[in-house]
């Protein structure tokens, strides 16, 4: 039952980089304990927030990207309710809209190389004005 | 009389107004009839229009209408996320609201994609609920 999770978090903005990264690394510790592992952690930086949440008008966002099951989202989630400096958060599924995308990928990719095949002439054009939506 | 220059009129607009329409699925499409909106709302769209009847004036009733495509299909946009804020912010009206479909000519599954995205995209504080984010 291996899930794939998004966890954004704001932290207030009088945060200094020694305690954000301190929190970071307690919420990271918690994940294996959980059974899950941590692929990324991303500081997305401070941010004004669109509406006052708590009296702040800015916030440190932080990413984070964990794989395992409920149980992982469930102690991270508690976790991050009971720290005080954290004043947001949300979890969003992921796996299945990676899989989503990745069978679209596929499709366009088999597409692209079908439509290359039969004419070779042709083969030169299409590839690059096919790429470059997609990079785009 | 009166009919020659309703004709006339939007005849004469309409290269203006093709590349006005021009812009549209580009970013600014929310900032150029947002101002109005305030004021006008909804009133403005609702009036006497068929359905699709977008604001746009000069560009005439059977005459000619710019068909609006899916900013998502052209681009070949998938990955309608939350955390792309810019992206969505163009489909958020001043006042915040999920801008319709029948103004932006986003398609229903994309739109559907879209909506999804900006209600998670209001939760953690990126867009506004209500309002312009100050």
């Amino acid at each position: 039952m291996n899930r794939t999770y998004e966890l954004m978090f704001i932290v207030r903005p009088d945060m200094t980089d020694e305690d954000l990264d301190k929190l970071i690394s307690t919420l990271q510790s918690a994940v294996p304990a959980a059974g899950g592992t941590v692929k990324s952690v991303d500081k997305m930086g401070k941010r004004r927030l669109a509406y006052t949440v708590r009296r702040f008008n800015d916030g440190i966002y932080v990413l984070l990207v964990v794989e395992g099951g409920g149980a992982v989202i469930h102690e991270l989630e508690r976790r991050l309710r009971v720290t005080e400096p954290v004043i947001k958060f949300l979890t969003v599924r992921i796996d299945e809209e990676q899989k989503r995308l990745a069978k679209i990928k596929a499709i366009r990719d088999a597409r692209r190389k079908v439509s290359a095949q039969p004419a070779a002439p042709a083969e030169e054009a299409a590839p690059p004005a096919a790429e470059t939506p997609a990079t785009a | 009389m009166a009919d020659e220059t309703k004709v006339a009129a939007p005849a004469a607009e309409r290269p203006a107004g093709a590349s006005g329409e021009e812009r549209r699925p580009g970013g600014d499409r929310p900032a150029s009839d947002r101002p109005d909106r305030p004021a006008g709302d909804r009133p403005r769209y609702g009036g006497g229009r068929g359905p699709g009847g977008p604001p746009r004036e000069a560009g005439g009733r059977k005459f000619f209408r710019r068909k609006k495509v899916c900013k998502f299909c052209v681009e070949k946009i998938e990955d309608i996320n939350y955390k792309d804020y810019r992206l969505l912010g163009q489909f958020v009206a001043e006042s915040g609201k999920i801008v319709p479909r029948r103004l932006t000519g986003v398609c229903a599954p994309h739109q559907h994609r879209l909506a999804a995205a900006i209600k998670q995209a209001r939760n953690i504080a990126l867009l506004p609920f209500a309002g312009r984010a100050s």
